[in-house]
């Protein structure tokens, strides 16, 4: 953290974690904007998502994971809403109520030593194994992050393993209004 | 049926539809055809600069001194590097710049062809907005939306990167009524914004016993009304006032309310009102750290209003109570309204007692310098300029250091928009070329650039430029043969080490602005001083007037980095403890 005499005297909340939905116009160098914003003001960026959400708006949602005290994920927050291209930012942390979910693709090194209870723990999990060509043992784990590091962790224990993950994306879990 | 018209010829139609006069720039490969087709026009005029970097800062000094968007054209590559320290500037400051850079043919993009940068990437953090534009039917949309980025809300710098390709294609034009653009990618508030806010902000001032009144730039890019109605709503409050280095004009200097600048070399009653007072109302103005200093010891004992129109400035450094988020002259018109609706009165007792206290702080004189000998001080030759100056419509533009601070603490701004200097960014080389586009936007006013020996050198080759299209900008050089803000720091904070800050092998000035075909004075004692001045400003050409000052002063009073409003240093205590010394220097 910046040690300066400059620093403001008023941080006191706690550095947490904060997940962030950011809507933008799907145009070249949005993404690029958004990160550099980071980069440029020393922000953290944990994991960062994006896809287009809707095929007739040209709308993409960025979802960022950051942490930080409430003091500055706020002004990320404005930092955020004034590059121009940029719709609205959430805070699902702030909004209360969230639903979010990853994906990790798990290769597993197997032996006929290991074979049992690699299979018990992914059952035990509900990872999927993922078919291929060349018939390797791919499995696939989704569900909340805490849930996927504890299943990386104890799949750790029992044998080598290679793994990707697609860091978090989140909703809001808030009851819309559901007319239409 | 065929409207079609070139891309270059969509640029020209787009500028001057927006209604743009005049055109900073300089040619090169990747924006011939725009060059082509403003040959072929005579409604925009064109000033071609002598490097790039002087064409911004012209579009800024232009900008800043009309409040009209500043434009600039340039081409791919180094032209287009070249303007970004201009455009950091624009953005630091605020100030409405659109600039058109070619770039190379789009089958060459990549491929690090000749004169090929990434100019989007590169500017992306130094513009409010930039554009890369492939499609030459979206060229005119753009154009218009660039001029409503650069002006809307906290104005700023926008780039537009056309290749070349596009500005030979063709395509068709659209007006710019007919261009609608997205509520998201514009700030608007709200028109019944933040009703209570202010409500709650003009019954605290009514309840102050010791306020202060803090203005920024904000308040000069609302534009002239905004200058008018905040001096209207301080002479109601009856409340002191003090500026920012970008608010001076806001309120004039003989202004009863008025206390001068404030900051790093801002005036000592100024800075103690700020630290003691019981309600600040800043308008306009950011909590820089010049003007804050140390930050757990700023205003301690304050209450907070912030009028700003970039939400972001909100709590960044410095906690508020009552944050509004709106145009300054929007603000402050409903403040009066409340104001007099609810008939509030200040406590008048109270008020006398604080303007006792601060004219006890003004008794300190911190502006005093020592005035003896036939050396000319820095301080008197901007004094002098003033006297000479004050009854002509004057801009005044700076460079960067020691003469910055020395003509913002001795020259008496009465006005908004005279008064341009580089505030955020803090760019050598800024004034000279200010200075040439303030007088393209005022040709019969008087602009001088008060430049010191280092700075002026950074853009001195827009001489060429001032003589080429009969500009007779003035610039005082005060010439003390050192970085002086940086010999002052070493002094102060790096044990009188003298590192790299002494300029050897200086120009003859006198003799530099001959070699341009414009006229070269030069004063050594303070019995040439005025006459020189006199001349200066009779001279109807280019002048520069080469100021003798004596080389070691130093601009007090100082807050040094690292201290608090009530730390300041003035002249009469310029031995330096080695604590604070120590703690300092390792901050800029």
């Amino acid at each position: 953290m910046n040690k300066s005499v400059y620093a403001s005297p008023d941080q006191v909340s706690e550095t947490k974690r904060h997940i962030l939905t950011v809507l933008v116009d799907n145009e070249p160098g949005v993404l690029a904007r958004v990160i550099g914003m980071f980069s440029g003001r020393g922000y953290n960026i944990d994991s960062l998502n994006v896809a287009e959400v809707s095929n007739d708006e040209n709308i993409s949602r960025i979802t960022i994971v950051t942490h930080g005290t409430s003091e500055v994920v706020s002004q990320i927050e404005k930092q955020l809403l004034r590059i121009v291209p940029v719709h609205s930012v959430t805070n699902l942390d702030q909004e209360g109520s969230s639903v979010e979910a990853e994906v990790a693709l798990v290769y597993i090194y197997i032996s006929d030593t290991n074979k049992k209870k690699v299979y018990q723990l992914c059952d035990l999990y509900r990872a999927r194994k993922i078919e291929n060509e060349n018939n390797t043992t791919i499995f696939e784990i989704a569900g909340a992050s805490e849930r996927v590091n504890r299943f990386i962790k104890e799949i750790n224990e029992i044998t080598k393993v290679e793994i990707v993950r697609s860091g978090p994306v989140a909703i809001s879990s808030i009851k819309k209004n559901e007319e239409e | 049926m065929n409207n079609e018209i070139t891309g270059a010829e969509i640029v020209l139609k787009s500028l001057a539809e927006q209604g743009v006069e005049v055109v900073f720039g300089y040619p090169g490969g990747a924006v011939l055809p725009i060059y082509d087709t403003l040959f072929k026009q005579n409604s925009i005029k064109h000033v071609l600069v002598r490097q790039e970097g002087g064409a911004i800062h012209a579009a800024e000094g232009y900008a800043r001194s009309t409040g009209k968007t500043g434009v600039v054209l340039v081409t791919s590559g180094p032209g287009a590097t070249n303007v970004v320290t201009g455009l950091t500037d624009a953005m630091m400051d605020s100030v409405p710049i659109v600039c058109i850079t070619g770039q190379v043919p789009q089958h060459l993009i990549g491929s690090d062809a000749f004169q090929e940068c990434d100019t989007t990437g590169i500017t992306r953090p130094c513009t409010k907005h930039n554009y890369l534009v492939k499609d030459v039917n979206k060229l005119s949309s753009v154009f218009h939306e660039a001029f409503t980025i650069a002006q809307n809300g906290r104005p700023g710098p926008v780039l537009i990167d056309i290749p070349k390709d596009v500005q030979f294609a063709s395509g068709t034009y659209e007006e710019k009524n007919k261009i609608i653009i997205p509520s998201h990618r514009l700030f608007e508030p709200s028109p019944d914004f933040e009703k209570n806010k202010i409500e709650e902000a003009v019954e605290l001032i009514s309840k102050a016993k010791k306020p202060i009144f803090y203005i920024g730039g904000g308040c000069i890019n609302s534009g002239p009304k905004a200058s008018t109605l905040v001096r209207e709503f301080i002479n109601m409050v009856g409340s002191p006032v003090t500026m920012t280095l970008m608010g001076l004009g806001v309120v004039g200097s003989s202004d009863k309310n008025s206390l001068g600048m404030l900051g790093m070399h801002g005036m000592y009653e100024a800075n103690m009102a700020m630290h003691e007072c019981d309600v600040m109302i800043n308008i306009g103005a950011r909590f820089d750290d010049r003007v804050t200093g140390r930050l757990d010891a700023f205003s301690p004992n304050s209450k907070k209003i912030h009028i700003d129109i970039d939400e972001s400035n909100i709590n960044k450094t410095i906690n508020v109570d009552v944050p509004i988020i709106g145009d300054v002259k929007q603000v402050v018109e409903k403040m009066i309204t409340v104001w007099k609706e609810k008939k509030f009165q200040i406590d008048d007792k109270a008020l006398k007692l604080w303007w006792d206290k601060i004219n006890k702080w003004k008794d300190v004189d911190c502006l005093n310098y020592n005035n003896e000998g036939k050396q000319i001080k820095p301080q008197y030759a901007v004094q002098r300029l003033y006297e000479l100056t004050k009854n002509t419509k004057t801009f005044i533009t700076t460079e960067v250091g020691q003469h910055q601070m020395w003509a913002a603490q001795f020259y008496k701004f009465e006005e908004p928009n005279r008064w341009l200097t580089s505030g955020g960014l803090g760019t050598m080389g800024y004034g000279f070329p200010a200075a040439i586009g303030a007088q393209v936007g005022h040709p019969d006013a008087l602009v001088v650039d008060i430049a010191g020996d280092a700075s002026i050198l950074m853009n001195i080759q827009e001489m060429s430029t001032a003589v080429q299209y009969r500009l007779p900008v003035k610039i005082f050089i005060l010439n003390n043969e050192y970085m002086g803000m940086v010999r002052q720091w070493q002094e102060l904070l790096h044990g009188g080490r003298y590192s790299e800050s002494y300029t050897d092998s200086l120009p003859d000035f006198v003799k530099l602005a001959e070699s341009y075909k414009a006229v070269g004075l030069r004063a050594k004692t303070t019995d040439e001083l005025d006459d020189v001045i006199t001349q200066m400003i009779e001279t109807k050409n280019t002048v520069i007037a080469d100021i003798w000052v004596t080389k070691e002063e130093n601009c007090f009073p100082m807050i040094q980095s690292g201290s608090a409003h009530n730390e300041m240093m003035l002249s009469k205590d310029q031995k330096q403890d080695k604590k604070s010394a120590e703690k300092g220097k390792i901050l800029v």
